[in-house]
């Protein structure tokens, strides 16, 4: 038992280096017999690792956003009318009519050039008041948040990002120190802690909060409005009954007629989760088909390179069958060649899906999420094809008749 | 062992093809071979001698008739059977050599080792012995594109000795080969024989036929006659 195990492991890997030096031979043809699996399984691969860069991107700005949260921003059907703005009663009222809302806040950004140092920095300036740190999660790790009185009296207090800090402060030296925002002249009250990305997208650590009053009165210049307002609702209420209450109280606030359309939007963080995994999905499955059929060409690739191994081989088939080789052992032989051939395929496509993962992460601004289970089974899916595909060539071979393959010329 | 002798050929058809475009090879050939000899078969082309040849070397099956191997009804085994049995039993030579191109002689010696399963080292060991014994043991890493016709008959020779055969056959051996060579080639095969090597060769080429203690002789797929009486030693003397 032991014996003929050991016999048998002993053929395969003989068999396997026959593979190798037979496709050494023929370098170029392997490669280019190898091609359509090459491809095939780099598309797969690549696409499956950018969704998944793509996905967690975005699961990691919606938990950015907070949990549980809608977004309302003033969105018109028509993109040529711009609708009204929201503005701070909006916000209460929102606040104050419907049940199970734990807190708003209204928000603007602007970009802005900050100076410190003698240093200076594009980044954002959002403004931002208690609230709206509680609704998206925002930690304050040092110093503090604002106070009250800052907050409504729109003082020039600012709290700034660990972007802004390693850009144009020294460590330690950040709390109480003066800074120029825009025109704007300001004293560092806080430091937020990192955080992932931003409501806009964008380094959500690039950023400079001041007062909502402050920003909307000395950088909008309009003292009530917001561009939009984050709704921190209570888990236990459930989701749509909370958005429909709010449609009907922005569309009786906005004064839309029945019939027409909303002058807003309402975005669901947990929707947008679903949306992106949808699109990922569909994309994902577009290119797994593609990848399939390139995959299936590839095969017959290899099915065709292999039955004119055995054509061209037939004489050798002839010398070992009569030298006492088993059918099974002539099929293995030509299996192991297609299967060995397909595997390089497999690796060079796993190789090369890698590289482009990792570039194509880069510039588009992906993390890169290396995913074991689809580089191994894209490895052993290769294999199976060179089963499948190489098993008509191998049989073939294995039916020669020894007399008429010795004569073959 | 039985007393059997080793190759029993019993009323032996071949017939290829079908209806109308028949061709009966073979029409009824008896022969029996003795362990030990060295015998030469011999006829015009279409007289049934590499037909009757494959047959002996398990590489085809009669039509009908009797075959018995060290008394095994060959005509009654599989494929793989009759695999097994060229395996273990038999030794090929043939016209055109048919040794594996850009692989070196020593690997095509190992060859039929490697379809028995022996270690590599046993494999490695053994071809180097054969080798030696036909006198090219210091070309082993050449290919045969790299050795002359008669080296690489001596090579595919070192191939089917490397098992350790009971029988060695040969069709048309020395075919390709100039007479100096085919003189070489004899000698080897004869002294092989001389070490308890039953050996089978077909040859056109009555001075090579010389060499066997038997002689066949093939006319119309019928032994037409067979001439027994050894004149190898004869010719072995001649070449001292």
């Amino acid at each position: 038992m032991l014996q003929s195990l050991r016999l048998r492991l002993g053929m395969i890997g003989a068999t396997m280096l026959l593979a190798l030096r037979e496709i050494r031979r023929h370098l170029l043809r392997s490669f280019l017999t190898t091609l359509g699996i090459i491809i095939g399984v780099a598309a797969v691969i690549t696409m499956v690792t950018l969704g998944q860069g793509l996905t967690a991107d975005v699961q990691e700005q919606v938990s950015g956003l907070g949990s549980d949260v809608f977004i309302v921003f003033p969105q018109q059907a028509d993109p040529n009318v711009a609708p009204p703005p929201f503005d701070e009663a909006d916000i209460r009222a929102v606040e104050n009519q419907i049940a199970g809302i734990e807190n708003t806040a209204g928000s603007v950004s602007t970009n802005v050039t900050a100076f410190h140092n003698g240093q200076d920095w594009s980044t954002s300036l959002e403004g931002a008041d208690g609230e709206f740190f509680a609704a998206q999660s925002i930690d304050v790790i040092e110093g503090r948040e604002f106070n009250a009185e800052e907050e409504s009296r729109g003082e020039s207090v600012c709290i700034v990002g660990p972007k802004v800090v390693e850009e144009i402060f020294v460590a330690d030296r950040v709390i109480g120190e003066q800074m120029r925002v825009g025109n704007v002249s300001c004293q560092v009250v806080g430091v937020i802690d990192e955080r992932s990305n931003s409501v806009g997208g964008g380094d959500a650590n690039d950023v400079v909060f001041m007062p909502l009053k402050t920003v909307q009165r000395r950088f909008i210049g309009n003292a009530d409005n917001v561009q939009f307002f984050v709704v921190k609702y209570d888990p236990a209420y459930e989701t749509s009954v909370i958005q429909q209450q709010l449609i009907d109280l922005l569309r009786e606030r906005r004064v839309i007629q029945d019939g027409e359309d909303n002058d807003f939007n309402i975005v669901d963080t947990a929707e947008i989760n679903d949306t992106v995994n949808t699109v990922t999905g569909t994309m994902t499955a577009v290119v797994t088909m593609i990848a399939a059929i390139s995959l299936l060409v590839g095969g017959i690739g290899i099915m065709n390179i292999m039955l004119v191994s055995v054509t061209e081989r037939t004489r050798e088939i002839g010398i070992r069958l009569a030298i006492g080789a088993l059918a099974r052992e002539v099929r293995l032989q030509f299996l192991m060649e297609a299967v060995v051939l397909c595997c390089f395929g497999g690796l060079i496509g796993i190789l090369l899906a890698l590289g482009l993962s990792i570039v194509l992460a880069g510039v588009a601004d992906l993390p890169f999420i290396f995913d074991p289970a689809v580089n191994i089974l894209s490895f052993v899916f290769s294999a199976i094809m060179g089963i499948i595909f190489g098993y008509y060539p191998a049989h073939r071979a294995s039916r020669l008749d020894p007399i008429d393959a010795l004569r073959h010329e | 062992m039985s007393e059997a002798p080793l190759i029993e050929l019993e009323g032996i058809t071949k017939t290829f093809g079908e209806g109308a475009a028949a061709f009966q090879a073979l029409k009824g050939v008896n022969l029996t071979i003795e362990r030990g000899d060295f015998v030469a078969v011999m006829g015009p082309s279409g007289s049934g001698k590499s037909t009757t040849m494959n047959i002996l070397g398990c590489l085809d099956v009669p039509t009908s008739g009797r075959f018995r191997f060290r008394g095994v009804e060959v005509q009654d085994l599989s494929r793989d059977q009759r695999s097994l049995l060229r395996r273990r039993y038999l030794g090929f030579v043939f016209q055109g050599f048919n040794l594996l191109a850009r692989t070196s002689a020593l690997e095509n010696v190992e060859l039929p080792l490697l379809y028995r399963g022996e270690s590599k080292r046993m494999r490695r060991e053994a071809a180097e012995r054969s080798l030696d014994l036909v006198g090219l043991l210091r070309w082993a890493d050449h290919t045969p594109a790299e050795l002359s016709g008669g080296q690489q008959q001596r090579v595919a020779i070192a191939r089917a000795l490397v098992t350790d055969p009971d029988v060695l056959l040969a069709d048309e051996p020395t075919g390709n080969l100039d007479t100096e060579r085919s003189v070489e080639i004899m000698e080897l095969l004869t002294e092989l024989n001389a070490r308890g090597i039953t050996v089978l060769m077909v040859t056109h080429e009555a001075e090579m036929a010389e060499f066997a203690k038997t002689i066949v002789h093939f006319r119309d797929g019928l032994v037409e006659r067979i001439d027994r009486g050894s004149r190898s030693a004869h010719a072995m003397q001649e070449s001292v």
